[in-house]
C-alpha cells in the first residue's frame, strides 16, 4: 500500500460527500413532484409520455397496484429485449453483420438487464449489434435503474406518510427519474467521456495495419452514452468484454475516478432523500454512517491483499514491491494506468453497489481481495448499494435491528415514529432471507452435477468460488464475475436467469408489502423511552446485525471457497 | 390490473425512443461534431494507413520494439471454429486470463515469461507488470519500471546509445492525474512510433 493509494481513496470520500447534499435535495424536488430548474425543457416530455400512454399523474397507488404496475412494465421490458436480440440480424446498426442471439442466451441477457444485474453470458463486440446495445440494452440501463430509485422512493413514502392508503404512481415516478435524474447526468458526463478518449460512432470494426506488419480490426460503437448510465443506474454491462478495463470503456485515472463518482452518487444521495422526506436529515446521515464504515473496510482489506502480490511469484525473480517506477502488487488482470489502488477501490465499490463493472479482473484477485466483493454481494449491496436497492435493502435491516433492540429491552419496536409490528418482520425477513436461498441452493446444486462442474475454468478452492461467486452475483443482481466461467450454456443461462429474478422480483414485493403497511400507520410521537435510530448506538447495532446476519449464514461457503485457498496460497500449494 | 397494461406497452415504447434512439443518436452526432478523433477511436495514421489506435495495446514482438504486457486475448481457431487459439491483442474480442492465484498455469507461464527476460536482462529484476496478463488484454500501457528493464534489449537492436533510448522512455512516461491519479505509465505504440521516427530523422 502507498500513501498516494490511500491520498487518492480519501479524495474519493470527500468528493462524495459532497454530492450528497446537493443531489439528495434535487431528487427529493424530483419525487415530491415539485419543479426544478429542468422543469421548462423537459417538463412537455414528460407530460407527453403521461398523455400517450394515458397516465394520470395525480392519481396515486395502493402498493399491490404499484407492484402490478412495476411487474407489466417488465414482462414488457423483457418481451421487447428479447425480441431485439433474436431479430437482430434483419435490424438496422448492424454494421458486423451479427447473427441472431441464441435463445436461451436471448433469455438469460433479458433477465439480466430488466433486473439491473447486466451479468453478461457473452462477449458484446462479437455478439450483439450496435440497435441492441443502445434500443435494447441503454433502455433497460435506464429504466431499470429508474425502477429501483423508485422503489426506494416508494418505501420512503411508507415512512413519511401516516394513516395513508397510497405510496405513490409507479408511472411518474419511472418517468421523472428517468428524465430529470438519469437522462441529463447522462448527456453530460456522455459528452465528457468522449472528450476523455471514448468512442461514439456508428461505424464498422477498424482494420488497422500494427508496426510489425500484423491486422488488427479495432471494435468500435456507440460506448460513451452507454458507458455512463451503466455506471449511473449501477448496472455495470460492459459495451465490451473487458468490461471498464477495456482502454476505450475506461480511457484513463479521471474517467475511473468519474465512474467510481457515478456508482455511489444515487444510493449516497438516496439517504438524503430518506433523511428529508421523513423529515430528520441525521436519520439518513445514520444509515450514510453504517454505508461509509463498511465500505471503508472492505476497502482497506481489499487493498492490502491486492497490494501483498502473489507470493508464489517471488521464486521467480519477479519484483512485485511498488516504488516510483511501478505499482507493484498482484498485477494479473489489472490494467498498468490503474494499478492497484485504482483497481481495488473500483472493485469494492461495484460490489459494495449492485454496479457489477469492472476495470479488474476479479477471477484474478488473490484469494482474500477477491471475498472482499464476494462478502459485500452476500450482505445484500447494501453499502451505498445499487440505485434504490441499496437503500430498501438497508431500510429492511433497520426493521431487523430495531426489533432485536426491541427484544432486548422488552419494548414495542418503532422506527421513525412507526410501530414495527410482526407484519413488518416477517416480510423483512423473507426479503433478507430469499437472497441465501438462491445464492447458496444453485451453488450447491452446480458444484455436484456434471454441466455445473464443466464451467468451472479454475481448479481447487478457486473453482468452487467461481461457481459460488456466479450465483452470488446473479441473486445479487449485481453482474460481475469470476469471468474465467464458462457461463453461455444451457445450464448457466437458464439457473442463472432464474436467480436474478428471483434475487429482484422475490424481494421487492415483501419489500413493498411494508411501504403499504407502513405507510397505513399512525406515527407515534418519541417518548423517554424510544430508541433514538440517528445516534452512534444505532449505527453500531446495525452494522452488527448486518455482519452477524451475513456471517451466520454465509461463513460455510466462504470458508470453503477464498479462506481455503487462502492458506493453500500461504503454504504454496497449487491446483 | 389491466388498467396497467396500456401504460407498460407505451412506457416501453416511449423511453425506447428517448433514451434508446434519441439519446444515444445525439451524443453520437455532438461527439462526432466536437471530438471527431476520440469519437471514432483514437486512431493513428501513419503514412496514409491506421496502425492502430492511441489506447488499444498490439502485439510487439521484434526487439527493436518495446513489447508489451502478455495478453490473454483468443480467436477462433481457423481449423476449428468451435475451438479458440490464443492470440495476444485481438481488439475486437478483449479479455483476461481469469487465472486464480494458485492455478499452477499462471505460475509456470510467468516462471516461463521470467526466464526469457532475465536472460535479455540479468542485471535487474523483472517487473512484475511484464509477466502479468492485463485484465483486458489490450493494456496500452507498461510501467515505467517495465520500459526501462527493456531498454538495453532495444538500444542493442538499433544500435542506440542506452541513454538516448533511456531519454525517449523518460519522454514518454505518463504521471498521474494532477499528480494524485492513477500511475504512472508509458503508452507501448506512442513510444515505438517515437523510436521509428528517431530512426527516420
Amino acid at each position: 500500500m502507498t500513501l498516494n493509494g490511500w491520498l487518492q481513496i480519501a479524495l474519493y470520500c470527500v468528493i462524495l460527500a459532497l454530492t450528497v447534499k446537493p443531489l439528495g435535495g434535487y431528487m427529493t424536488r424530483v419525487f415530491n413532484g415539485e419543479r426544478t430548474f429542468l422543469s421548462p425543457v423537459l417538463g412537455p416530455l414528460e407530460r407527453g409520455l403521461y398523455r400517450l400512454s394515458g397516465v394520470d399523474a395525480r392519481a396515486e397507488q395502493h402498493w399491490t397496484t404499484y407492484a402490478i404496475a412495476m411487474l407489466l412494465f417488465h414482462v414488457a421490458g423483457f418481451v421487447v429485449l428479447y425480441g431485439l436480440q433474436r431479430a437482430q440480424a434483419a435490424l438496422p446498426f448492424n454494421p458486423q453483420g451479427m447473427d441472431p442471439v441464441a435463445p436461451d442466451l436471448a433469455f438469460n441477457t433479458s433477465v439480466s438487464f430488466i433486473t439491473n444485474t447486466n451479468w453478461q453470458s457473452y462477449t458484446p463486440e462479437s455478439t450483439m449489434s450496435y440497435l441492441v446495445q443502445m434500443s435494447g440494452l441503454t433502455v433497460h440501463n435506464f429504466v431499470s435503474a429508474a425502477t429501483g430509485i423508485a422503489l426506494a422512493v416508494a418505501l420512503i413514502r411508507g415512512f413519511a406518510r401516516r394513516s395513508a392508503k397510497a405510496i405513490g404512481n409507479f408511472w411518474v415516478d419511472l418517468t421523472r427519474c428517468v428524465l430529470y435524474v438519469l437522462l441529463p447526468i447522462s448527456v453530460a458526463v456522455a459528452l465528457f467521456f468522449v472528450w476523455q478518449g471514448m468512442p461514439q460512432n456508428l461505424g464498422a470494426y477498424t482494420e488497422a495495419t500494427t508496426l510489425e506488419g500484423a491486422k488488427q480490426v479495432i471494435a468500435q460503437g456507440p460506448v460513451a452514452s452507454q458507458e455512463v448510465i451503466k455506471m449511473l443506474g449501477t448496472n455495470g454491462g460492459g459495451f465490451f468484454n473487458a468490461n471498464s478495463a477495456h482502454p476505450f470503456e475506461n480511457p484513463n485515472a479521471l474517467t475511473n475516478f468519474v465512474q467510481l463518482l457515478l456508482i455511489f452518487a444515487i444510493g449516497a444521495a438516496l439517504t438524503n432523500v430518506f433523511g428529508r422526506m421523513v423529515g430528520d436529515q441525521r436519520q439518513g446521515w445514520a444509515v450514510f454512517a453504517v454505508m461509509g464504515i463498511l465500505f471503508l473496510a472492505g476497502t482497506a482489506i481489499c487493498y492490502q491483499a491486492e497490494a501483498r502480490g502473489n507470493p508464489a511469484f517471488a521464486a521467480q525473480g519477479v519484483d512485485s514491491a511498488p516504488s516510483a517506477l511501478q505499482a507493484g502488487g498482484n498485477m494479473e488482470g489489472k490494467e498498468v494506468r490503474f494499478g492497484i489502488a485504482d483497481s481495488a477501490l473500483f472493485t469494492t465499490i461495484t460490489t459494495d453497489a449492485s454496479c457489477g463493472a469492472v476495470n479488474t479482473m476479479h477471477d484474478s484477485l488473490t484469494p482474500l481481495g477477491g471475498a472482499v466483493p464476494l462478502v459485500n454481494i452476500m450482505l445484500g449491496e447494501i453499502i451505498f448499494g445499487g440505485v434504490g436497492s441499496g437503500l430498501y435493502g438497508m431500510l429492511l435491516f433497520a426493521i431487523l435491528a430495531v426489533f432485536i433492540a426491541g427484544l432486548m429491552v422488552g419494548r414495542t419496536p418503532e422506527y421513525l415514529g412507526k410501530k414495527i409490528e410482526a407484519k413488518e418482520v416477517k416480510m423483512a425477513m423473507l426479503a433478507i432471507l430469499i437472497l441465501p436461498l438462491s445464492m447458496l441452493g444453485f451453488t450447491a446444486i452446480a458444484v455436484v452435477v456434471k454441466p455445473g462442474l464443466d464451467g468451472l475454468a479454475n481448479a481447487g478452492p478457486h473453482g468452487f468460488t467461481e461457481a459460488l461467486y456466479a450465483y452470488v452475483s446473479a441473486t445479487g443482481n449485481n453482474g460481475s464475475a469470476f469471468a474465467g466461467l464458462s457461463a453461455n450454456t444451457l445450464f448457466y443461462n437458464t439457473t442463472l436467469g432464474l436467480a436474478m429474478f428471483i434475487g429482484r422480483f422475490l424481494m421487492i414485493v415483501p419489500m413493498l408489502a411494508i411501504a403499504g403497511s407502513l405507510a397505513a400507520k399512525k406515527i407515534v410521537p418519541p417518548s423517554a423511552g424510544t430508541f433514538p435510530t440517528h445516534g452512534s448506538l444505532f449505527v453500531g447495532l446495525l452494522i452488527g446485525v448486518i455482519l452477524i446476519v451475513g456471517g451466520l449464514i454465509y461463513f460455510p461457503a466462504v470458508a470453503l471457497g477464498p479462506i481455503s485457498e487462502q492458506l493453500a496460497m500461504n503454504a504454496g500449494t497449487l491446483f | 390490473m389491466l388498467k396497467q397494461i396500456r401504460p407498460a406497452l407505451l412506457m416501453i415504447v416511449g423511453f425506447t425512443v428517448i433514451t434508446g434512439i434519441a439519446y444515444p443518436l445525439a451524443i453520437t452526432g455532438i461527439a462526432e461534431l466536437v471530438f471527431p478523433h476520440q469519437a471514432a477511436g483514437s486512431l493513428i495514421v501513419r503514412d496514409g494507413k491506421v496502425v492502430g489506435s492511441e489506447l488499444i495495446g498490439q502485439s510487439f514482438a521484434e526487439d527493436k520494439y518495446f513489447h508489451g504486457r502478455p495478453s490473454a486475448t483468443t480467436e477462433p481457431d481457423p481449423k476449428d471454429p468451435a475451438k479458440t487459439i490464443a492470440v495476444p491483442y485481438v481488439a475486437d474480442n478483449s479479455a483476461g486470463s481469469n487465472l486464480g492465484p494458485t492455478a499452477k498455469a499462471l505460475v509456470d507461464r510467468v516462471k516461463d515469461d521470467a526466464g526469457k527476460l532475465k536472460a535479455q536482462n540479468p542485471t535487474a529484476p523483472v517487473p512484475v507488470d511484464l509477466v502479468t496478463t492485463s485484465a483486458s488484454g489490450l493494456d496500452p500501457d507498461i510501467t515505467p519500471a517495465g520500459a526501462l528493464f527493456q531498454v538495453p534489449r532495444v538500444a542493442k537492436a538499433r544500435g542506440l546509445a542506452e541513454d538516448r533510448v533511456r531519454r525517449l522512455v523518460e519522454d514518454h512516461t505518463e504521471g498521474r492525474f494532477l499528480g494524485i491519479l492513477g500511475e504512472p505509465h508509458v503508452n507501448v505504440l506512442k513510444l515505438n512510433l517515437a523510436l521509428d521516427a528517431l530512426a527516420k530523422g
